[in-house]
């Protein structure tokens, strides 16, 4: 087991090396770079622009390049080309604004998923069963952000309620109560968005699992056996049902940097997905690097967890 | 003595079926899947049809701006004094009103059916291309050794690679680095999502490369080439077409959310997408603007996603005609 382990972790590190090194040259040989941003600003002299190259290290050949982006990154001293700002401490305060987002979307996916997949999968062809598939497809296929301005135009039309932002400007001084309803109703929305996508695909993931398992001898078995229906399902059936997915879990992790890009832009949410996506309107390499690379360990850390649960969970797995 | 052996009915087997006429008559069974199949048959002629209409004939010119006439509702007959008669819209009416410089929107949106798929099938192409080469590579040349490594270790190491990264995020930094052009946001697409039908190649080329056919093609010495293109991939094709059909609907919901970035096809091109993102401006005064191209992207979307579950049903081994 120790072994399994160790032999995985040192996998990845030599993926994730791969991986940075790929990112790195995608992102340093296509055309645009920093100081072309703006190139229409008659302060920018070319004896400025040679300057800025200097100092960012622009002028070095690439693998000197990812050797400085790789030192700056693990002393901690990776500076963001916009404002000169550490890079970790810009993530990190972008990553608790996240968080919240991505923790209550989620648990909305897994608490509605669940439930909806079981049951279609018992109670197959019934009207149950057609139109949640029929919903879930509909859910798959509408564009993300057409959703969320027909939900927005409706909740602030019908509820009155703040819906843009992450709280409400102005609200600094009033209690904590208000203040705490008002985080939430910001939250709920974008989250429920960002969930709604996830709810059809995962809940169709479990339909048909759940239908792969239903048709098995052990089940027959056990209804044979005379055990109560709910114990056969939820039981024999679920469980076995279940395995796969850990592997899901494990990765759904990423959409925590790069799932979220348009929901945050839409609802003006300061998370990581804008903090990308405002970095690379401004080709700010450290912090689209870094935040690629962190979506990497992210994925890597995520499917070695869900290996690891799957070989804890499933006795048939041995090493 | 010698009695003619009566032919007892139902002995005889039924005439054998080719697979996708076998394949065909399962996916007839599934009322939606079938439906969204003439439905996409339908808009794949509509398309031609708006390509040709919107080229060749002025009326139908997506790109008229008539400023006197913007923002006209759904069903307007053309009734305006200012803009000169060559400049009417199709039969003398706006069916889906006009945006805000006065263009056509039903002549927008047909021209967009034509570029909107075109996207999502070249995409899917690139896809396809990219995803069989791979995964028959990894398929057919798996256990050759090259150094301490086999071959298939190398591609689906890659594999992983590609799925490592987030798949939105990096196309937005191409696109974004990249000058905007509609061929770069096809390839982009393309580029990014061949991994599971790499995957899907490459799982049917390990069962395909031991059976009797493919022995048989190499006793003859036929070109390795054309043993996986002629002889392989026929025989894979199942799973590719399924991943091709949702691959066409992704393809068309990812370049709309560029679109609603601003890294999407650029204008004068119209794509559902864009006209979607340049309508959400005007929600309250010209809520048509959005709800038209948006309903389109939603039903459009559907029906490829129905029909590829239902190819994929109907092309799963399990499911048999029974009669």
């Amino acid at each position: 087991m120790v072994n399994f382990i160790l032999r995985n972790i040192w996998q990845r590190i030599i993926l994730l090396i791969f991986i940075s090194i790929i990112s790195h040259a995608i992102v340093h040989l296509a055309p645009g770079e920093p100081a072309l941003v703006d190139p229409s600003n008659p302060r920018m002299k070319p004896e400025d622009i040679a300057r800025i190259r200097a100092a960012f290290h622009l002028d070095e050949p690439l693998h000197i390049q990812y050797a400085y982006w790789v030192r700056d990154l693990f002393t901690g001293e990776l500076k963001s080309f916009k404002d000169n700002q550490p890079v970790m401490e810009k993530i990190w305060e972008r990553f608790l604004n996240s968080l919240p987002l991505f923790l209550i979307a989620t648990m909305v996916t897994w608490c509605l998923a669940f439930p909806v997949g079981i049951r279609a999968a018992i109670h197959r062809d019934s009207t149950f069963d057609r139109s949640s598939t029929f919903i879930s497809y509909a859910l798959i296929s509408i564009p993300g952000f057409f959703l969320s301005y027909l939900v927005i135009i409706f909740m602030v039309k019908t509820f009155n309620v703040p819906v843009l932002g992450m709280r409400t400007f102005g609200l600094e001084g009033a209690s904590f109560l208000f203040q705490s309803m008002d985080r939430i109703w910001h939250l709920t929305i974008p989250a429920l968005m960002s969930a709604i996508a996830g709810t059809a695909v995962l809940s169709r993931y479990v339909r048909s699992q759940m239908l792969e398992v239903i048709h098995q001898d052990y089940m027959r078995t056990a209804r044979a056996k005379g055990l109560p229906e709910d114990q056969v399902i939820y039981r024999h059936g679920l469980r076995n049902a279940l395995l796969p997915f850990i592997t899901m879990f494990g990765l759904t992790i990423p959409g925590l940097i790069g799932g979220s890009v348009i929901f945050e832009q839409i609802f003006s949410w300061p998370g990581m997905g804008r903090l990308g996506y405002e970095a690379i309107l401004a080709r700010d390499f450290p912090i689209i690097l870094t935040l690629n690379f962190m979506t990497a360990v992210l994925v890597l850390v995520g499917t070695l967890v869900s290996d690891i649960l799957y070989a804890v969970v499933d006795p048939r797995i041995k090493f | 003595m010698s009695e003619p052996v009566a032919i007892i009915e139902e002995e005889v087997l039924p005439p054998s079926k080719g697979l996708f006429q076998e394949r065909w008559d399962i996916l007839k069974r599934n009322r939606m899947a079938y439906a969204s199949f003439w439905f996409l048959m339908f808009l794949l002629a509509l398309a031609f049809l708006g390509k040709l209409l919107t080229r060749y004939i002025v009326i139908f010119d997506p790109k008229i701006v008539r400023l006197s006439e913007k923002f006209l509702p759904p069903l307007t007959p053309f009734t305006s004094l200012i803009t000169p008669k060559e400049d009417a819209p199709t039969f003398g009416i706006y069916f889906f009103g006009t945006d805000e410089l006065g263009r056509d929107v039903f002549a927008r949106m047909l021209e967009g059916t034509s570029v909107s798929l075109s996207v999502g099938f070249v995409a899917v192409g690139i896809m396809l291309t990219v995803g069989i080469i791979f995964g028959g590579i990894a398929g057919y040349y798996g256990r050759v050794k090259l150094g301490f490594v086999t071959v298939d270790t190398i591609v689906m190491r890659f594999v992983d690679i590609m799925l490592c990264f987030p798949t939105f995020f990096l196309i937005l930094t191409v696109v974004a680095l990249l000058p905007p052009s509609i061929y770069n946001i096809m390839i982009v697409i393309g580029l990014t999502s061949w991994m599971g039908t790499a995957r899907f190649v490459r799982a049917e080329f390990l069962s395909l490369r031991e059976q009797d056919f493919v022995a048989a093609a190499r006793s003859q010495a036929i070109p390795e080439w054309r043993i996986i293109f002629i002889h392989m991939v026929p025989n894979a094709i199942a799973p590719v077409l399924v991943s091709a059909t949702l691959g066409v609907a992704s393809a068309i919901l990812t370049e709309s959310a560029l679109s609603f970035l601003g890294f999407g096809v650029q204008p004068p091109d119209a794509t559902w997408g864009n006209i979607l993102s340049d309508g959400k401006n005007f929600l309250f005064d010209a809520p048509w603007l959005t709800f038209i191209p948006g309903f389109t992207i939603l039903l459009v979307v559907l029906a490829f996603n129905l029909c590829g579950e239902g190819l994929r049903e109907a092309f799963n081994p399990k499911l048999k005609t029974t009669t």
